[in-house]
């Protein structure tokens, strides 16, 4: 309820008209707690009573507005209205009746998940074509941020083809974890993904594909950050090949030797990566060791507090 | 183990000075399994930390197990560390390395009140990794530059800082002196 109230309070301030939140909380709860309204007919009925209370015209307020085009990769804020140009990269399986459908849309900046509410009835998308996504919403959860579809959202496919992703982001910091499922793996041959003791998720026991994989955390001290290093770049970063490594398990009758010299390598050391954003994770491009001069910035720190270090 | 309400904790940059005046524990939530955290006098709001110094003593004190107690010199102090049975790969590298030697712990502060009624604060590692003298440099770096943070947005309306403020009397200059002596100590090489 304070939800919805809070959506008719932004959206009254966004005409100019400041609504009191708890005028609009009292009338809401009399009609859901005490008269038993079905919330969305008690939110209509509140509106209606607002509107004609400042003698705002129905169809202004509810006119969908043009929303703001903006790129996947600066969506920051939770709750903004905004118009997506991108693509759909991948659908994956919704696991509630409510979402009808649920994947990754990306565009020239980055990738964002997407919900589509069932209750919007909206056009289903096809992975791999283009839309303009108009009157979407932008949610947070947990620092991760997706947009949802819903019922005043558009979907009009578009005749072109949009790049996805090709803007790398860069993180700066020490790896300080380097996670289960690093190093020596072996997949799934039907469907690619990493098997757990032996085991594909999806297909039970099979004989898997060796890999070589990096799953690591780095961390600047402010922020955390997840990087993956696919095959290519863990043999050229850590200087060992897919059959050395193999051979390695081979020798020490133990796949996790190639996990430890990971480790050993890595945890502890300050690298700078860069590669695109998918979800939470960096896919490493490029990865190299922070070799930059320290000595220009411990001159800035100091000069930063010369005054005080003076005085104390 | 990432999916869902997972949320990884930042490791905390913190010199041996600091680190070992904070005694302020504090956990979110009355939940047995929420986090706990070490608040330092700074702020810093530390439920992991990442330090880094040389190695200059080390100890198995265990009676039956092994059980390491490491001494980790900063420029501005020491830090300790005790590494058992729980964390096997850094007992094994305290076991097998000989100091003097530079090493970066990643780890979980924890505290330890004596009969005196001190609290006794140490690490215990997720890693204990040795690393070169240009990687220990540029934590201090690392450590000076997000202390100086800290102590910027000591005055300020963070609830972290407000804490900090208020449990520590927290002494600003002294700190700030703290870390002026850390980076003197890079440059004086």
């Amino acid at each position: 309820m304070k939800e919805i109230a809070t959506q008719i309070e932004a959206r009254f301030a966004e005409m100019g008209v400041k609504v009191e939140i708890k005028d609009i909380e009292t009338r809401l709860n009399r009609l859901i707690n005490e008269f038993k309204v079905p919330a969305e007919e008690a939110r209509r009925n509140v509106i209606n009573y607002f509107l004609k209370e400042y003698d705002i015209p129905r169809t202004e307020f509810y006119t969908p507005r043009e929303t703001h085009l903006v790129k996947a990769s600066d969506i920051n804020e939770d709750g903004r209205w905004i118009t997506l140009r991108a693509k759909v990269v991948q659908l994956w399986e919704s696991n509630h009746e409510s979402i009808s459908q649920v994947g990754l849309l990306g565009d020239e900046s980055g990738t964002i998940k997407f919900t589509k509410w069932a209750k919007a009835e909206l056009p289903d998308v096809v992975e791999g074509n283009c839309y303009l996504f108009k009157n979407i919403t932008t949610s947070e959860y947990q620092g991760q941020f997706s947009v949802k579809f819903n019922k005043t959202s558009e979907i009009l496919p578009i005749d072109e083809d949009i790049d996805v992703g090709s803007i790398p982001v860069e993180f700066r910091g020490a790896i300080v974890d380097i996670q289960n499922g690093s190093g020596l793996i072996k997949r799934c041959p039907e469907c690619n993904r990493a098997l757990v003791k032996g085991a594909c998720g999806e297909h039970g026991k099979v004989d898997g594909v060796y890999d070589l994989r990096v799953k690591a955390v780095m961390d600047n001290g402010e922020k955390v950050q997840d990087i993956l290093l696919n095959r290519e770049m863990t043999e050229t970063f850590i200087g060992l090949t897919l059959d050395e490594a193999k051979d390695m398990a081979t020798e020490a009758l133990d796949q996790a030797v190639v996990c430890d010299l990971i480790k050993n390598k890595l945890i502890g050391r300050y690298f700078i990566a860069s590669g695109a954003k998918v979800d939470r994770f960096i896919l490493v491009e490029s990865i190299k060791k922070d070799e930059e001069p320290v000595v220009e910035e411990i001159n800035m720190l100091l000069a930063h507090t010369a005054p005080v270090s003076q005085e104390a | 183990m990432a999916e869902g309400g997972y949320f990884r904790e930042v490791a905390h940059r913190v010199f041996a000075a600091e680190f070992n005046e904070s005694t302020l524990q504090a956990r979110d939530g009355e939940d047995q399994y929420a986090p706990q955290y070490l608040l330092t006098p700074t702020g810093a709001k530390c439920n992991r930390v990442f330090v880094m110094g040389t190695l200059t003593e080390k100890e198995d004190v265990g009676t039956d197990a092994q059980f390491w107690r490491g001494r980790i010199v900063d420029p501005t102090g020491a830090f300790t560390v005790y590494a058992g049975q729980y964390q096997p790969e850094a007992a094994a590298v305290l076991a097998k390395t000989v100091p003097p030697e530079f090493i970066a712990v990643v780890g979980k502060p924890s505290t330890y009140e004596t009969k005196e009624g001190h609290i006794v604060t140490s690490i215990r590692p997720e890693y204990i990794q040795v690393v070169d003298a240009d990687t220990r440099d540029r934590w201090v770096v690392d450590a000076a530059k997000l202390t100086f943070a800290r102590l910027d947005k000591l005055r300020g309306a963070e609830p972290d800082a407000v804490k900090a403020r208020e449990f520590y009397s927290t002494n600003e200059a002294q700190y700030r002196d703290m870390v002026v002596q850390a980076l003197e100590s890079l440059r004086a090489q």
